[in-house]
């Protein structure tokens, strides 16, 4: 596949989003809702649950299914108060000392007059600055599409990894090629240019894992949880303060 | 800098809308820019399209006379007008073409030709109103004060270099956001800068940010609004997405006054606004105050 038809892929109706990995992944979820300042943001969802056995908090970004629950989710892109409620949700954990775990799938942060007004780009800021500082393990999967600072908002975590035919840019690529080409339809060239597959965000060090997809089977979610469950394991053997300076040096690198 | 005759005479001076536009990944307008006349005496305002005497300009500290507008500064003169005895860091930090991006490295070399610096930030120590701290300001030539490796790079060593040297940070933003061309690569200066501001604030240090127009996009959903002081500069457009970018998304034109300083001041975003002339005596009464010890 080359890097156009991967974005096309991780954009696919039919493939899983969050709440179908949450589903798969963790037993007695518990949904919290809420930035206990302005609303409860459909486009993030967020609570704690079970993960092979250990407790866990899943906040994910969720682009909805068909066209009515798309709507319900704002096409999973998210406003400012999305992105405090994962904030207060990490925070939470922390407090408990629980794990982490973010399923990163938007095309990007909304933008319009609402999400402006309420601070989306100090939302951002503050949810990479926490999240990026925060005293227990933070695992990223990006699902689907990584855009931008909407995606890096649930980024900043001690790993991130990545599915097979998901992406993770600084910009669409149409975005890249009506500013670069004012033409809009060199769509294709510009995904070459981005690096956002997978295979080139390994190189470039910015995922850490490329999960194999198996079509979104049973297996999938099975062999997901228990990487997960892994991972999780390993890091809580980690004291706070070394977790967070590994986490440093992880994007100090770049 | 030395006025070069041949290039003034024989080469087009770059119009406002070009070099700028494809500056940023997300958003920023492109701003009319300097005007093609270097060292002169006089010079047009953007603002208001009158001309203005350079020397009268320069003494209201780049602030249209005659309708207010303000002039965009370049990183050391913005610099110079706030700060005293300015020594330079990490002047040899520059970045490079991680993605290897189709036409980019030719557009790094010359912007470095034009501009004679080497990417979109300049970094130091100093003093303000007597107050020792650290600074950095970005610089709208180059590329609207786009952050690549380079800008990420040595924002993030001057908040290492002031966590050890127990320094305050006051950071002049001006940026249309991450640098497109640098890719994945200029998204990470994000995390990483926001992670070397966290580090400093954990010292007990304080950070001022000072956002200028345009403060957009990448930067502004990192160290911009970070800080524990946001100071705006009157006027500025500060958002996230840039206007038109939302203009396209929502099919309807953007309110008068949206995403400027007034307004982001009025929604509880920034602290205060400040007109240019009182800026450094702005930022000097609040470093001055943050040095001060409580005494029982």
């Amino acid at each position: 596949m080359n890097a156009y038809e991967i974005v096309k892929k991780s954009r696919e109706k039919g493939r899983p989003t969050a709440l179908r990995y949450i589903e798969e992944l963790v037993e007695g979820f518990i949904e919290l809702h809420g930035d206990r300042r302005f609303a409860d943001d459909a486009a993030i969802v967020g609570g704690v649950g079970w993960l092979c056995g250990m407790p866990v908090t899943v906040i994910g970004i969720e682009k909805g299914e068909d066209t009515n629950d798309k709507l319900a989710h704002n096409f999973g892109c998210a406003h400012p108060e999305g992105y405090r409620k994962a904030m207060r949700l990490m925070r939470e954990a922390e407090k408990f000392h629980r794990p982490v775990l973010c399923l990163v799938d938007t095309s990007g942060a909304y933008c319009g007059i609402g999400a402006e007004e309420r601070g989306q780009a100090e939302a951002i800021a503050n949810s990479i600055m926490e999240m990026i500082r925060l005293k227990t393990p933070a695992l990223s999967v990006l699902i689907g599409e990584g855009g931008s600072g909407g995606a890096l908002g649930l980024s900043a975590a001690d790993e991130v990894w990545i599915t097979e035919t998901s992406t993770y840019s600084v910009i669409s690529p149409e975005g890249c090629a009506s500013i670069l080409w004012k033409d809009s339809a060199k769509v294709a060239e510009a995904c070459e240019c981005l690096k956002l597959t997978a295979t080139d965000l390994l190189a470039l060090g910015a995922v850490d894992r490329i999960v194999e997809e198996k079509g979104f089977s049973e297996e999938f979610f099975t062999s997901l949880k228990g990487e997960i469950a892994a991972f999780f394991r390993e890091k809580a053997k980690i004291p706070a303060e070394e977790l967070i300076e590994t986490r440093y040096r992880r994007f100090r690198k770049f | 800098m030395k006025f070069d005759f041949k290039k003034f005479f024989f080469k087009k001076p770059l119009n406002a809308l070009e070099g700028t536009e494809e500056a940023a990944a997300p958003q920023a307008e492109a701003e009319p820019q300097e005007a093609a006349i270097p060292e002169k005496l006089a010079e047009k305002c953007e603002g208001c399209g009158q001309i203005v005497l350079s020397d009268e300009m320069k003494e209201n500290f780049g602030v249209c006379p005659k309708c207010g507008h303000y002039k965009k500064m370049d990183a050391r003169a913005r610099i110079a007008m706030c700060a005293e005895e300015f020594t330079e860091l990490f002047a040899d930090v520059e970045g490079g073409d991680p993605l290897g991006f189709p036409g980019y490295a030719e557009k790094l070399a010359a912007l470095r030709e034009k501009t004679g610096e080497k990417d979109a930030v300049v970094c130091g120590t100093a003093k303000i109103g007597g107050c020792a701290c650290a600074v950095f300001s970005m610089d709208y030539r180059f590329q609207m004060g786009s952050m690549g490796h380079a800008v990420g790079e040595k924002i993030t060593a001057l908040f290492e270099y002031a966590a050890v040297e127990k320094l305050p940070v006051v950071g002049f933003v001006l940026s249309g956001g991450a640098r497109m061309q640098e890719g994945i690569v200029s998204l990470m200066q994000m995390a990483k800068t926001s992670a070397a501001v966290a580090k400093h604030s954990e010292a007990g240090l304080l950070y001022i940010a000072v956002l200028t127009d345009p403060t957009t996009g990448g930067v502004s959903a990192s160290f911009a609004f970070e800080a524990d002081i946001i100071v705006a500069e009157k006027g500025a457009l500060i958002g996230f997405a840039g206007p038109r970018v939302i203009e396209q998304t929502i099919r309807q034109k953007l309110p008068e006054g949206f995403q400027r300083a007034e307004l982001l001041l009025q929604k509880g975003f920034v602290d205060r606004i400040a007109e240019r002339k009182e800026l450094k005596e702005t930022l000097a009464a609040l470093l001055k105050l943050h040095a001060a010890e409580v005494t029982a």
